[in-house]
């Protein structure tokens, strides 16, 4: 026995001493310390890094650059074609789960599936469809596109929900053109359900691209999936409330430094944030509230804070601290996403991010260190210190940021479907994607049509920000309706009259009458080339087309019987020049909300304030010429030109709904249209009565598909410095304007 | 066995080394253990041989299993299974990668703001038969991207402090090292755990033939900053994209060029095109002539490839075709961006260096491969205006980012430190914008277009000395106005005490007077806490000429501009010629730049921004000049925004008919050269002229309209 109990001892020692080997537990007495010194040739004591006098070797050497060759290798195509088959489900890219070539016949179109007899779909699903179908991507025809949309409602993919759809893997399976997924978009709000709430949708989505919200980095595929925000029920198709913030207090600090309030989960994924959230909480200004008081059987499972919390949450009023606290936490919750972020970001409270590994919404395009603070769960208990630290200006940055996040990207269903299409697109058409500028500063990427121009300084929005300015010059465009009979028509004054201004640069004649083209000779010599393009179809929209002919960064937009002095015309695009992204023009118009028939009304009358300028003598920037051709429905365009009216108040709408600010209306010498013109054809046009009616219509027509009323009042007007000032006429640059 | 040799070759000699792990590693296990379970039975002799076969047996089984396990530990997983490396790249166990992962180092980083990184110091790694795991040891490169390291902000020498780890050994090519070897000797480093929080830089990952797109020696869970990246290596968040560096950088000198056309429209100087490539790019030459321009390897200058190469360069031109090579990341990027060209990458799935900050789109063309036959026609179509743009964020990349390993590797250092400190981020434009746009563009810290509503009304600053009488009727007619929400009176003179409560006008909203310390101009900037609306009217104690219609007009506008100054009166900077400096105007003019303070609305931001952010001594030099504080409020704001002022309403006389000489003192000559020299050295300090002019006003809409005055919501307006 004592010789078994040696030989376990030796053993046990001799095992012992392997594992000592094995672990490096016994380092080697002088050698441990010189792998670690520092070398002495070179090392000065002064220095961290040691000199070398000798020349070291390059890590790329010339030679070996030159004999890389893959030519011997496989064809790149058939790289491409290997990365298709080798890069799949989890590890899809758009390089090897897309099929680019359906975009390039018809450029990028979406197709919806039909909807099926007996299936039913969930109003949000419904209007994430509706959006698609009213969107100018969507095409009825399969074979046109070049991404699809299923109609199978897979938003709630929680097995315990009552929106769940059943057997959506056969559903799916029996599609058609589902073609395993290529080139499918799928939706997703929810999925897996408790405990784990997994990110498994419950069926095979093959290689469709997934817009998911809650996603987490693990799962995301970048550049191929994208992340939505979580969206409730109750979240408008179109339009969309606008962000809470009205002014900006300095200093920028609210009530509260740091508000939450929400649900803790006592069993489950999700709760440990939550559960320690008391630790920080001051009741003062920082303020994190929890309930435990959700679900049947929370009393089953509460625990010794429950009842303590319970009271404290019940003390605080949640709209009332999402108003007036300067950040918001959002935590995790069962998943990743909470309706908190959207609450926080639309109430001008910065979101502090408290949920690891959440790819955050459309993190591919939208910068969130400008507009969000993302922290650390783990270091949850340096939250407040952290938020505390944050310089007042980056407070107000962050808070104008998320006003301009929430109106951009968030505030309706219709956005937030509208920014995952139009990120798919950028990625299809790579050389013509738009910036991160676009994206990440306003008016946003949805107003930034990049297929117009990739060029920022091709858009009115980014002068001050690139330190350029607009052309100095214009290009006018008169829209010529009646034949060219007498020489002493309003035309061929209004030509004369703009020609001579030293800012023209040219002049287009939009001939959209039905008698054929004047002959040259008719048309007066001017210093200025004057170009006559024959509309197509002679509709009104036509106007707004942007002719190639226009280079000018600011267009003069005028009606043929519209009376304009040069010197009016200098005066209006200097001022345009201070605000180029604005319509700056003569002739005022105002809206008003009439509550006796529960409807916009229009006014021409003579009104302290205006919110539209008509477009018969305007100054634009020439991106809204494109902007209203392909960024406006047809359903409004040809309303426009069924009308043949209201045109100038549709390119109102968009301008103010780019810019959320009104018009500048500029002064005018005498008075326009209506009081003045008498003879011509277009004249009679503004004395027909249903005219008005019709621009009545019009205006709830579009502010219906606008979601809201874009226009914005003023009551202001921009008259030159010494406009009437009683002093010597000389001395006045814009004489002309005060003769009457 | 591994040794331990100094790089500097004389002084170290190889030290034969026995550490255990560190044999283990490399392989030579199997032979040690062989020989510790040969020598099993010596250490157990006197056993009966069936207890001892029970024994041996168990040993050899404990020892086995120790065996399978160390080599688990430390055998690179690489090594078979290298080919799925880069495939199976965002495995599970990749997947929550974070940088302050449960490590305790980041704590200490969060609270300096800064990351500290350490170097390991440097040395040289040889296997059992001495053979170095680099063929070239330690590169130029690599030595100077560690030296930049040491000398930045962010080197710490203490290893407990830092949170961020870069290994001496160099991986900047991974042809010239040896996968294994190198895995084996990362996991040598004291502090490495699987890589956690280390830094690896390679330019050059992958070989012949696969060119896999990120290093192949694993890097667990260490970042890499790769050349090259993939989208399927790249793990988005937590590797940096960095350039190939391009020896060319150093030795030629490429000074900054004019943006716009040049010789050639499309250079290719990518080597090793693939065939295919190489063919449809003659085709695209044969169908557009002189405007394509084909460079190859220069083959027959073998001696003087460098020079070789510098002549091609001679030749630069404007957009250049680039990356179709075998590998994504390639050094000609940097070449091309270092001769203003604009860079036309069209390689599949590569991940742009620095994407995460970097703005490509504005530097570069991206065509996908598949598109090579169109891509004359997309370049073509693209305006040459922004062509130059690209010329000119081409050329800045490389200055800022590209120029050299040591720019190369800060860039890196501090993306990771904007991840760590997200808050504390560099802006999009400090990374994107070169610096001509930094000087002359502007953001704006009031961005959102955004009308505030009436009804918080605006609070009513007045500064008074002694004027008790006129201030009171200042009080008095102000406080007609509806929108005004409250009356702050900056008592500015410290020898008298202001009048009795009892004795001041009584008025509807709240009056407060604040006495101060010193009698300062910039007292009426201050930004006082009992300021609680945005919108302030800096009004004079003397200016009792302007209407209340005047004052709630004013007030409209700025809401409509609340980030401009709304003024009453306006006034005009001009330059002189005769004299080649600036110079005030204050006569009737066309045109204005700037509007007095004595009467104006403007954002409460800007008292602070007055009060706090001035730059140079422009403050104190106002307060002791006692002149200018307007023109001072005036270049500030207008060198934040952009914007000029907006001057509503008529000009009327400002000069109060009651007020002495000394008081009325604008058309005084002294007082012009004055004001003309306080333009002049605010010029300087801001070091340039922010001033806009403008040539408008701002008037009621129905202002002189024929129209009857009773329907005017400000009738009483120009009234002199």
């Amino acid at each position: 026995m004592q010789a078994k109990k040696r030989y376990l001892i030796s053993l046990l020692t001799g095992a012992f001493l392997v594992l000592l080997f094995y672990f490096g537990g016994v380092p080697g007495p002088a050698t441990g310390r010189s792998r670690y010194d520092r070398i002495r040739n070179g090392y000065r004591s002064d220095q961290p890094w040691p000199h070398f006098s000798d020349r070291l070797q390059s890590f790329n050497p010339w030679d070996q650059t030159d004999t890389e060759e893959y030519n011997i290798h496989i064809s790149p195509k058939q790289k491409r074609d290997v990365n298709t088959s080798v890069y799949k489900g989890k590890r899809c890219r758009m390089d090897s789960c897309f099929e680019f070539s359906l975009c390039k016949r018809n450029g990028f179109k979406v197709y919806v599936y039909p909807q099926q007899k007996g299936e039913k779909i969930s109003e949000s699903y419904q209007n994430i469809l509706s959006t698609i179908e009213g969107s100018r991507f969507y095409t009825s025809d399969p074979s046109q596109a070049c991404l699809f949309v299923l109609s199978l409602d897979t938003l709630d993919r929680d097995q315990l929900s009552p929106q769940y759809v059943h057997n959506l893997k056969t559903k799916v399976q029996n599609l058609p053109l589902w073609n395993n997924g290529r080139n499918h978009l799928i939706f997703n709000l929810y999925s897996g359900t408790w405990p784990d709430y997994t990110e498994d949708l419950g069926f095979d989505i093959g290689q469709a691209m997934l817009a998911k919200a809650s996603i987490s980095t693990e799962n995301f595929r970048p550049n191929f999936d994208v992340s939505i925000p979580l969206f409730s029920k109750e979240h408008p198709r179109t339009g969309g409330e606008r962000g809470y913030l009205k002014y900006n207090t300095i200093p920028p600090f609210r009530k509260y430094m740091l508000v939450f309030k929400g649900k803790r989960y006592l069993t489950g994924i999700g709760s440990d944030t939550r559960n320690a959230l008391y630790h920080v909480h001051n009741a003062e200004d920082v303020v994190l509230l929890t309930t435990c008081k959700h679900g049947k059987d929370w009393q089953k499972h509460k625990d010794a804070r429950c009842d303590k919390d319970n009271a404290e949450y019940d003390k605080y009023d949640y709209r009332e601290m999402l108003h007036n606290s300067t950040f918001c936490l959002v935590p995790r919750g069962r998943r990743l996403g909470s309706f908190r972020f959207l609450e926080a970001l639309q109430a001008a409270c910065v979101p502090v991010m408290l949920s690891n590994g959440w790819e955050l919404p459309f993190s591919e395009v939208i910068d969130w260190n400008t507009g969000a603070v993302i922290g650390d769960e783990r270091l949850l208990l340096q939250i407040p210190s952290t938020v505390r630290s944050i310089h007042q200006d980056k407070i107000l940055a962050l808070r104008l940021q998320t006003q301009f996040l929430w109106e951009a990207y968030f505030s309706s269903v219709e956005k937030i479907v509208l920014t995952t299409v139009e990120i798919i697109q950028d990625r299809v058409l790579q050389h013509t994607a738009r910036s991160n500028l676009m994206w990440n500063s306003h008016p946003g990427g949805l107003f930034t049509l990049p297929q117009y121009s990739t060029y920022l300084g091709d858009f009115p929005f980014y002068y001050a920000g690139l330190g350029i300015k607009a052309h100095p010059r214009f290009t006018a465009v008169i829209h010529a309706v009646t034949p060219l009979v007498s020489q002493s028509q309003p035309i061929l004054k209004l030509l004369m009259a703009v020609a001579k201004s030293p800012y023209c640069s040219q002049i287009i004649v939009l001939w959209n009458c039905d008698k054929p083209l004047p002959a040259k000779h008719r048309w007066p010599v001017t210093s200025v080339p004057v170009i006559v393009i024959e509309g197509e179809n002679k509709v009104m929209s036509s106007r707004f087309l942007l002719y190639e002919s226009i280079t000018n960064d600011a267009v003069l937009s005028l009606d043929e019987d519209t009376v304009l002095s040069t010197t009016e015309v200098d005066f209006a695009f200097t001022v345009w020049q201070s605000f180029p992204e604005r319509i700056v023009g003569y002739p005022a118009r105002s809206h008003f909300w009439d509550s006796n028939k529960e409807r916009w009304g229009y006014t021409s009358k003579w009104t302290n304030d205006y919110s539209m300028v008509l477009t018969g003598a305007a100054i634009y920037h020439r991106y809204y010429h494109y902007l209203y051709t392909h960024f406006l429905p047809s359903s409004l365009k040809n309303m426009v030109d069924q009308l043949a009216n209201c045109e100038d108040i549709l390119m109102n709408f968009l301008v103010s709904a780019v810019t959320k600010l009104p018009p500048i209306k500029v002064t005018q010498k005498k008075q326009y249209k209506e009081t003045m013109m008498g003879q011509s054809s277009r004249a009679s046009r503004w004395a027909d009565p249903d005219h008005f009616a019709q621009r009545q219509t019009c205006m709830n027509k579009f502010a219906s598909w606008f979601g809201a009323m874009p226009l914005v009042h003023s009551q202001m007007r921009l008259d030159p410095v010494l406009f009437k000032d009683q002093v010597s006429i000389l001395r006045k640059k814009y004489r002309e304007i005060e003769r009457l | 066995r591994e040794t331990s040799n100094t790089a500097g070759g004389g002084t170290g000699h190889a030290l034969p080394v026995r550490t255990p792990r560190f044999s283990s590693c490399f392989g030579v296990v199997m032979g040690t253990s062989v020989k510790y379970s040969s020598r099993g039975p010596a250490l157990i002799p006197r056993m009966k041989s069936k207890h001892r076969i029970y024994y041996i047996t168990l040993f050899s089984v404990v020892l086995l299993g120790l065996i399978a396990t160390g080599m688990f530990q430390f055998w690179p997983h690489s090594i078979e299974s290298s080919a799925e490396w880069t495939v199976d790249r965002r495995s599970v166990h990749d997947a929550p990668l974070t940088l302050a992962v449960a490590c305790t180092p980041a704590l200490i980083c969060a609270l300096n703001l800064l990351l500290q990184v350490y170097i390991y110091p440097l040395q040289r790694f040889v296997d059992d038969v001495g053979v170095p795991i680099s063929s070239t040891g330690l590169s130029r490169e690599y030595n100077d991207l560690l030296s930049a390291i040491s000398d930045s902000d962010f080197y710490t020498d203490d290893v407990t402090r830092a949170c961020l780890f870069v290994p001496s050994i160099d991986v900047l090519n991974q042809n010239s090292l040896r996968i294994r070897e190198t895995a084996q000797a990362l996991a040598t480093l004291p502090r490495w755990d699987k890589g956690m929080n280390h830094l690896l830089f390679n330019m050059l990952p992958g070989g012949p033939p696969d060119y896999n797109t990120a290093l192949d020696v694993p890097r667990d869970r260490a970042l890499l900053a790769g050349g090259g990246f993939s989208t399927w290596t790249y793990r988005q968040g937590y590797d940096v994209s960095i350039p190939v560096y391009s020896p060319l950088s150093d030795e030629v000198d490429l000074p900054e060029r004019q943006p716009g056309p040049r010789r050639y429209f499309i250079l290719s100087s990518q080597t090793a095109i693939h065939r295919e490539y190489r063919v449809e790019l003659e085709r695209l030459k044969e169908e557009n002539g002189e405007a394509l321009l084909l460079l190859d390897k220069c083959s027959n200058l073998s001696q003087d490839m460098a020079s070789a190469r510098k002549r091609c360069y001679k030749a630069i031109n404007m957009s250049l075709l680039t990356v179709l090579g075998a590998r994504l990341g390639q050094a000609t990027l940097s070449d091309v961006l270092q001769a203003g060209c604009v860079p036309v990458i069209m390689a599949d799935s590569y991940i742009l260096p620095f994407s995460e900050v970097l703005d490509w789109k504005r530097a570069s063309v991206v065509i996908p491969e598949e598109k090579l036959p169109e891509m004359y026609m997309i370049l073509k179509s693209i305006p040459p205006r922004q062509v130059e743009e690209m010329q000119r964020q081409a050329r800045w990349f490389w200055e800022a980012y590209f120029r050299s390993m040591r720019a190369i590797g800060l860039t890196t250092l501090q993306i990771i430190n904007d991840r760590i400190y997200p808050y504390a981020a560099c802006t999009y434009e400090h990374w994107n914008n070169p610096p001509v746009v930094k000087w002359s563009s502007v953001n704006s810290p009031l961005f959102l277009p955004l009308i505030p509503p009436r009804s918080p009304g605006f609070t009513a600053v007045v500064l008074t000395y002694d004027r008790v009488e006129s201030l009171f009727r200042v009080i008095t007619e102000i406080a007609k106005v509806p929108s005004l929400a409250k009356l702050l009176v900056v008592w500015n003179n410290q020898n008298k005490s202001p009048p009795e409560e009892s004795l001041w006008p009584k008025i509807a909203v709240p009056l407060k007077v604040v006495r101060t310390k010193e009698n300062k101009l910039s007292n009426r900037f201050f930004p006082f806490d009992e300021i609680e609306t945005e919108a302030v009217l800096a009004i004079d104690d003397d200016i009792i000429m302007l209407t209340s219609d005047e004052l709630q007009f004013g007030y409209e506008v700025w809401r409509e501009f609340p980030d401009r100054l709304v003024g009453y009166p306006g006034r005009l900077h001009l330059w002189d010629h005769e004299m080649g400096k600036w110079k005030y105007e204050s006569e009737w003019t066309n045109e204005v730049s700037m509007v007095l303070t004595g009467a104006a609305f403007y954002h409460k931001y800007f008292n602070y921004l007055y009060t706090y952010k001035m730059p140079g001594d422009i403050k104190n030099w106002v307060d002791a000049h006692m002149n200018c504080e307007d023109i001072a409020m005036n270049f500030l704001v207008a060198n934040i925004t952009g914007k000029a002022p907006i001057k509503v309403t008529p000009r009327k006389k400002f000069k109060c008919p009651e007020c002495t000489a000394i008081d009325g003192l604008s058309l005084d000559q002294t007082h012009m050269v004055e004001r003309s020299e306080c333009i002049n050295k605010f010029a300087s300090v801001f070091g340039t002229m922010p001033l806009k002019v403008v040539e408008h006003r701002a008037d009621p809409v129905l202002y002189k309209d024929d129209f009857p005055e009773k329907l005017k919501s400000f009738p009483n307006i120009g009234s002199l």
